[in-house]
């Protein structure tokens, strides 16, 4: 069973507040009808995991992993982990490229639907459904 | 909230605070990206969204218990994941004992460029950023196929825009 010593509390609260981000990005995403804010709740999910890769980069006394110029090192030096950092560059960009494609099917949306309210989407479905199931009714001879 | 335009310059205000969480915490490559392009192009294609659709929330009925439930329970399982995770900054932590010394030691030597991070994402996961450049192509050409000819359909059917 875990202690909760004061050190592991204090060395685990960046998780704890980045699952809190992550939580508040989630909720956006299922609570809110509107499309646009279910994209700036996704990003808001995506920065947070972000942040918990970078902080787990992090060494205490450590400085960003660039060399001096002329390449000569100081030994004593510490630095941070670059991998997360590299991986989360990738993901910055790779993000921005799902938000913008997201953005276009939501402009394609509300073209066809004329809204972009997900209770707005639904209800139109139905009702689209609805004049397709008596039609076929009709057609084939059954209960209308 | 219902407009949404302060929606989406408060979102910009997070990314940028988030870029200077990240000159914080060492990564200062992340934090130029996510300035530039969290914060700039990404705020931007939401206000061009918000121009070609709407700029206001409809009030919504919606119960939002469920959510909350739902939010609740995944947050207590991540937090029960994170028990057993290393401290924050620990120099002993897995992260930090396994490949990333051997890119630390060995790049001035194999790359010579000083920025380690650029030397890993140029060179030796160089293959990773071709595939990244493809994914953003390829989401370039989804967006334009999907807003291609919207302005010509809207002259031809004007009544659906009201």
């Amino acid at each position: 069973m875990t202690e909760f010593t004061q050190e592991f509390i204090v060395g685990h609260m960046n998780y704890w507040l980045f699952i809190v981000l992550m939580m508040t990005g989630l909720y956006i995403v299922v609570a809110k009808g509107n499309l646009v804010k279910k994209i700036v709740g996704l990003n808001i999910f995506q920065t947070s995991v972000f942040m918990l890769y970078i902080s787990m980069g992090k060494v205490v006394g450590g400085t960003a992993p660039i060399f001096p110029v002329d390449m000569n090192i100081d030994p004593n030096v510490v630095y941070s982990n670059p991998l997360p950092h590299v991986l989360i560059l990738t993901a910055i960009v790779v993000g921005v490229a799902t938000t913008s494609l997201a953005l276009a099917l939501v402009i394609r949306i509300r073209e066809e639907y004329g809204t972009i309210e997900e209770e707005g989407i639904l209800a139109a479905n139905r009702s689209t459904a609805r004049v397709e199931e008596q039609d076929h009714g009709e057609v084939m001879g059954g209960p209308v | 909230m219902r407009s949404l335009f302060a929606v989406v310059m408060l979102s910009g205000v997070f990314s940028l605070l988030s870029a200077l969480l990240f000159v914080t915490l060492d990564a200062v490559d992340v934090a130029f990206t996510e300035a530039a392009v969290g914060a700039g192009i990404s705020t931007v294609l939401i206000l061009g969204t918000l121009a070609l659709t709407s700029r206001y929330e409809q009030p919504s009925k919606r119960s939002k218990v469920i959510p909350l439930i739902v939010v609740l329970v995944t947050g207590a399982a991540l937090f029960y994941g994170t028990l057993d995770m290393p401290n924050f900054g620990d120099p002993n932590a897995a992260a930090q004992t396994h490949v990333a010394p051997e890119y630390l030691l060995q790049s001035p030597h194999e790359i010579d460029v000083p920025n380690v991070v650029t030397a890993v994402l140029a060179s030796y996961r160089g293959y990773d950023t071709l595939g990244e450049t493809a994914v953003v192509f390829t989401a370039a050409v989804g967006v334009l196929l999907l807003i291609n000819g919207l302005r010509r359909r809207r002259r031809r059917n004007p009544k659906k825009d009201t």
